[in-house]
């Protein structure tokens, strides 16, 4: 099961080249994924051909902070061998997914690595700003967070109107104590692919944050893991999308307890508009000695037009009887006594929408890691709204 | 001066006549009480008034000063001075009171009044007892019924309209909330010329708000009007004395009950 895989990005490598090497043999014989498979069922991964793309090195800005900060570019970097030790987990790169390995394969780098008890207080941010058509980008952004350290980290994937494919991944390292927040935000062109993993592994007493704007993109696609490993520890999951247009917006996610008294939430939040698409599928999965965990999933869609289609999949695994569990998941129109109480007032029906989805979306923003970031992003929420006066 | 006039007004929910054939008048100052039955018509009532989806006029006229309310979508019955207290008021996350009434007040063309709104909330808060807190809040959300009940009072206050229902305002508050809330109904009336139309099946809230006429709306008519004094009649003997129908001598008892009133 390559899906959902709990384990961090698995090589053979000590060395990044190495690691690329495995996994570029991964990913030529690697199989190209049918929606046949339970993994990519509601995809449109069928319309995908790799041959129109070519790989290129990812144009990455990073700002704010850098003193923690290592890019390990193009081929064969000399990797210090504590980044090297990241990908060693696992022997096992022939379980490797085609896009896990082709991430691995063309990877450009960037390193957050936070020494303990360091808090990074402002925002690191990295830009992926793509802008040549027919080209492919493989960015990983891993964040290993030391115990008791703190940092945040925005990643912006942007394109214009350039016909491109992006293959990202995330890895997250969140050590003993430590607390570690990330907001990646698609503001992707009409004509980009993105097809992401994310993977966050917690230990003990760690605070993990992933939260996901997304407004971007033709198809987008993004897996979630989220492991906690160490007693105490929790994971934050929340994500707002809202897909227009022809657009597609496709999320997996897995809240995985391996350990004592953990916790994770997830909330997340979607709209539909024109002939629009999206896909919500959600695991919680409780190990045995998982004991006195909880774990909650919301997932919630607004269908805003009659074309557009949402589906919601939630699950659960759970191997001890010894947690809090709970999911709810929701698709459907706005609800017609929230626009009737707004109208009663006096409202006219197309504000009232307006006023009812952003609200909808408050939730969410309020829960964004930079708190600065939330307006500006209401008002990008705001525009791309197909329903009354634009703000 | 301001007139709401309800005709003959006839309506049905899922296919099921619930109303059959509503007359009342109201106008500006007076508070007249709609009393009843659970069950017999008096929130469709209301919802038929304000436009509510689900509900199917089948006969009959709104008047408010002489226009056809019926013909106009609900934020236009608002906009021309219509206002509904819900007896629940529903849940709106993530929208707060200051951006409904903004939107409210400019789509009445009031732009005086939006710039004056926060201070306005404020005297007006006050004067209910509404914790300032709440004004931040979304709408309704995790407000206790009387909260919901003060919530729903200041947007009243706030926004001016000619004539009000109150579908009852008395359900989910405390003596407290009931008696602030309804203090400023009343004082609506008599500053503003507000015509409170207050639906409830409890005479309780009466003694707060005084009306001057009482309707008794039983199965989708209105049975009976008189004074003040009918409450008390209702008080003490209930609904029965106006039930028609079932047994045939029911219409007889009620004639002649209100002949010695």
């Amino acid at each position: 099961m390559p899906v959902l895989t709990p384990d961090m990005v698995r090589s053979t490598g000590a060395s990044w080249t190495e690691v690329r090497r495995a996994a570029a043999e991964r990913a030529a014989v690697a199989p190209f994924p049918t929606t046949d498979a339970e993994h990519w069922r509601y995809s449109r991964i069928d319309e995908l051909s790799l041959a129109d793309f070519s790989p290129a090195a990812a144009p990455s800005t990073i700002s704010g902070p850098t003193d923690h900060v290592t890019r390990i570019d193009g081929e064969g970097s000399a990797a210090p061998a504590n980044l090297a030790s990241l990908f060693d987990d696992s022997a096992d790169a022939s379980a490797l997914e085609l896009f896990a390995a082709l991430n691995l394969a063309n990877m450009d780098v960037i390193v957050v690595s936070v020494p303990a008890n360091t808090v990074v207080s402002e925002p690191i941010v990295i830009t992926h700003d793509f802008t040549e058509s027919a080209r492919a980008y493989f960015p990983r952004v891993v964040v290993d967070a030391g115990p008791n350290s703190e940092v945040t980290v925005v990643e912006r994937f942007v394109s214009g109107d350039a016909r491109i494919l992006v293959v990202p991944a995330l890895d997250v390292r969140t050590a003993q104590s430590a607390r570690v927040r990330y907001l990646s935000i698609n503001e992707l062109g009409p004509a980009s692919w993105l097809i992401g993993e994310q993977h966050s592994v917690g230990q003990r007493d760690s605070d993990t944050l992933l939260a996901t704007v997304a407004l971007g993109g033709d198809y987008s696609r993004v897996s979630t893991a989220a492991r906690v490993v160490g007693q105490g520890g929790n994971t934050r999951q929340v994500a707002l999308y809202f897909a227009g247009g022809t657009q597609m917006h496709d999320f997996r996610t897995l809240q995985e307890h391996a350990a004592p008294r953990t916790t994770s939430d997830l909330l997340f939040k979607g709209a539909v508009q024109d002939t629009a698409k999206s896909v919500y599928t959600g695991l919680i999965k409780i190990h045995k000695d998982a004991k006195g965990s909880s774990a909650f999933q919301t997932n919630r869609n607004l269908t805003l037009s009659h074309g557009a289609w949402a589906e919601s999949v939630p699950n659960l695994d759970i191997e001890t009887n010894d947690v809090k569990c709970s999911h709810a998941s929701t698709v459907g129109p706005i609800d017609e006594e929230q626009l009737f109480y707004l109208e009663s007032r006096g409202v006219r029906p197309d504000v009232a929408e307006r006023l009812v989805v952003l609200g909808f979306f408050d939730e969410v923003l309020a829960q964004l890691p930079v708190g600065e970031l939330a307006q500006p992003l209401r008002a990008k929420v705001a525009a791309k709204l197909n329903v009354g006066e634009k703000a | 001066m301001s007139t709401l006039e309800i005709r003959g007004l006839t309506a049905s929910v899922a296919g099921k006549q619930i109303l059959n054939g509503i007359d009342l008048t109201i106008s500006s100052g007076e508070v007249h009480a709609v009393m009843g039955p659970n069950g017999d018509g008096k929130s469709t009532l209301s919802a038929v008034v304000m436009g509510k989806p689900g509900y199917t006029v089948t006969g009959g006229k709104v008047l408010l000063d002489g226009v056809d309310m019926l013909a106009l979508p609900t934020w236009e019955r608002a906009a021309a001075g219509l206002h509904l207290v819900m007896q629940y008021p529903t849940e709106v996350p993530g929208v707060t009171l200051d951006a409904v009434l903004t939107e409210a007040l400019k789509d009445r063309g009031r732009s005086a009044d939006v710039g004056s709104l926060a201070s306005q909330l404020h005297t007006e808060a006050a004067r209910i007892n509404f914790d300032e807190k709440f004004l931040d809040r979304p709408l309704n959300v995790d407000l206790s019924g009387g909260e919901k009940k003060r919530n729903e009072t200041l947007q009243l206050a706030v926004l001016k309209p000619k004539i009000a229902i109150l579908d009852e305002l008395d359900s989910g508050l405390d003596i407290d909330a009931l008696r602030d809330c309804a203090r400023r109904v009343m004082d609506a009336t008599r500053e503003d010329g507000l015509g409170a139309l207050v639906i409830t099946h409890y005479s309780r809230l009466l003694e707060e708000l005084r009306p001057s006429r009482i309707h008794i709306l039983v199965k989708g008519r209105i049975v009976e009007s008189g004074g003040p004094e009918l409450a008390d009649v209702l008080e003490r003997d209930g609904y029965a004395a106006f039930t028609p129908a079932d047994s045939s001598s029911a219409d007889a008892v009620s004639g002649d009950y209100l002949a010695g009133l």
